[in-house]
C-alpha cells in the first residue's frame, strides 16, 4: 500500500532538506550574500544612526524577500524531469509533493530570515522593541507563504525557457501581501499595537497558498512530466 | 483524439497496451504518426529505430507521461487523456535514458525513498540493491557513482515493486556486460508475473536477445 499523503509529504520534506544540508548552498552562499546585501545601504549612504534605525525593517523584508525567492526558486529548480517522472511513477500524491517541498523551503527560509535579524541589529544598530519573540511566528508564516508562493511560481514556470527570470517576475508581486503583513506586524509592535490582526492577514494568505498548491498540483504536474 | 469504448480493467487476455493510429506532435511537430502497437500479459515487445525515429516518446505515451494527439489508446485499461490515468502509473515501471536519482543523495537513499513512497519498507531499497550487485555501494552519493552503478541503481527502482507494466528506454546503455543479467531477469520476472514488457532500444539484435518479439519504427511510425 502507498504511502499516505503526510508520510509522503514527510519523505519528501526530508529529501529536500538532506540535499540542501549536503549542497549547503543557502547556508555558504545565499546566506553571507544576504548579509553583504543587508550591509550595503548603511555603507553606501553614510546616513545618521536614526535613519539607519529607520530603514532597518523594510531592509529587513526586502532582502528576505529577494534572497528567500532565491533559496525556494532553486529548490524548485532542481528536480529533473527523470526525477519527476520517477516519483509520479511512485503513486505520489502531487499535493503531497507540493507540501513537502513547500515545507522544506519553508523551513530552510524560516532559518535564514531568523538569522538575518543578526547582521541587520549590527549594521543599522538596530533596537527591537519590547515583545520581538512575538516575530517568531510571523517569520514562520511569511516564510511558509513564500515557500509555497515559490514552490507554486517554479512548478508554473517548469520548461519555460524563461524560467529563471519569469519565476521571480510571477513570485515578487504576489509575495507582496505577505511582505506587508510581516512588515505591519512588526510596525504594530514598535507602536505598542496589537499585531494579531496581521498574523490572521498572513494565516489567511497561507491558507489561500494552500489551497491553490494542493488543488493545482495535479494539473501542474501533469504539464511537469 | 478519440478514444477506446473499452474502460474497465483488464482481464487477464486483455491488452496491458493497446494503440491504435496513435500519433503525437511536440510543439507542433509530428514525431509519432500512426502508431500501432498491443501488448498482452506475458508478452514482451521491442522497439528497434535508429536516433530520432520517436521511440522514447512512443515510451512515454506508453508511460503515461505524454497524451497523444491523435488515434486512441488504452493502458492498462485505462484510455490515454482520461483523468484516472494518474491512478494507473503505480504499476508501472519506467527507466528513461538519464537515471533519475537524486545526485545529492547516497543510492541507498535514493531507493529508500522510491521504496518508502511505495509503501514498501526503507530496506527494501538495500535490497534491491544488492539484487544489482550494488550491496557495497548503497552509502555512496549518486554524484559519485560511475554512470554504470546510477543505470544499475536505477534499474533497481523497478525491482521494488511488481509493476505489471516494465518500460525500458535503452537500458544497456552505460553498463557493462555483467550487467545484461540485470536486464534479463527485470525482463522474466515481469512475464512470469503476468506483466508486460515494453523496450527500445537503436540495436535490434540486442532486443531479440531480451523480448519475444521486435518491430521497428521509423520516421515516428512502427512497422
Amino acid at each position: 500500500m502507498r504511502a499516505g499523503f503526510w508520510r509522503s509529504a514527510g519523505l519528501i520534506a526530508l529529501r529536500d532538506l538532506r540535499v540542501e544540508l549536503r549542497s549547503g548552498e543557502a547556508l555558504t552562499v545565499v546566506f553571507p550574500f544576504a548579509v553583504v546585501a543587508s550591509w550595503i545601504a548603511p555603507l553606501a549612504t553614510n546616513a545618521s544612526p536614526l535613519l539607519l534605525r529607520d530603514l532597518a525593517a523594510p531592509v529587513y523584508w526586502l532582502i528576505t524577500l529577494l534572497f528567500g525567492m532565491m533559496i525556494v526558486l532553486r529548490q524548485t529548480a532542481l528536480e529533473t524531469r527523470a526525477q519527476r517522472r520517477a516519483l509520479a511513477l511512485t503513486g505520489l500524491d502531487p499535493a503531497a509533493r507540493f507540501a513537502g517541498r513547500s515545507g522544506a523551503s519553508g523551513l530552510v527560509l524560516a532559518a535564514v530570515a531568523g538569522t538575518l535579524i543578526l547582521p541587520v541589529i549590527i549594521f543599522y544598530d538596530y533596537r527591537p522593541p519590547s515583545g520581538a519573540t512575538l516575530m517568531a511566528p510571523v517569520i514562520i508564516l511569511a516564510a511558509a507563504g513564500l515557500a509555497m508562493l515559490g514552490t507554486l511560481a517554479g512548478d508554473v514556470t517548469i520548461g519555460l525557457r524563461a524560467r529563471t527570470s519569469l519565476a521571480p517576475l510571477l513570485m515578487a508581486p504576489l509575495a507582496v501581501p505577505l511582505v506587508m503583513g510581516a512588515a505591519q506586524s512588526l510596525e504594530s509592535l514598535v507602536a505598542g499595537k496589537s499585531i494579531i490582526t496581521w498574523v490572521l492577514a498572513l494565516v489567511i494568505a497561507d491558507l489561500g497558498l494552500a489551497a491553490a498548491g494542493v488543488m493545482s498540483a495535479r494539473a501542474l504536474e501533469e504539464i511537469s512530466l | 483524439m478519440t478514444r477506446p469504448s473499452s474502460t474497465q480493467p483488464p482481464s487477464a487476455g486483455s491488452p496491458l497496451v493497446d494503440l491504435v493510429d496513435l500519433s503525437v506532435s511536440l510543439s507542433g511537430t509530428p514525431v509519432l504518426s500512426k502508431c500501432r502497437l498491443s501488448l498482452r500479459p506475458g508478452e514482451s515487445l521491442g522497439v528497434a529505430g535508429p536516433n530520432g525515429a520517436g521511440k522514447s516518446t512512443l515510451l512515454a505515451v506508453v508511460a503515461t507521461f505524454v497524451t497523444p494527439t491523435g488515434g486512441s489508446g488504452a493502458v492498462l485499461g485505462t484510455p490515454l487523456g482520461s483523468p484516472r490515468i494518474p491512478a494507473v502509473r503505480a504499476e508501472i515501471g519506467w527507466s528513461g535514458h538519464l537515471p533519475a536519482l537524486y545526485p545529492d543523495l547516497t543510492l541507498g537513499e535514493n531507493l529508500a525513498l522510491s521504496a518508502r513512497l511505495s509503501g514498501h519498507p526503507a530496506s527494501r531499497g538495500q535490497q534491491v540493491l544488492a539484487q544489482v550487485g550494488l550491496a557495497g555501494a548503497a552509502g555512496i552519493r549518486a554524484e559519485r557513482c560511475s554512470n554504470g552503478m546510477r543505470r544499475r541503481a536505477d534499474l533497481a527502482r523497478l525491482l521494488i515493486g511488481s509493476p505489471r507494466l516494465v518500460l525500458l528506454d535503452e537500458p544497456d546503455a552505460g553498463l557493462d556486460q555483467d550487467a545484461a543479467p540485470i536486464i534479463d531477469h527485470l525482463i522474466r520476472r515481469t512475464i512470469r508475473r503476468g506483466g508486460a514488457v515494453l523496450c527500445v532500444s537503436h540495436d535490434a539484435a540486442k532486443l531479440s536477445g531480451w523480448v519475444d518479439r521486435v518491430v521497428e519504427m521509423r520516421d515516428g511510425r512502427t512497422t
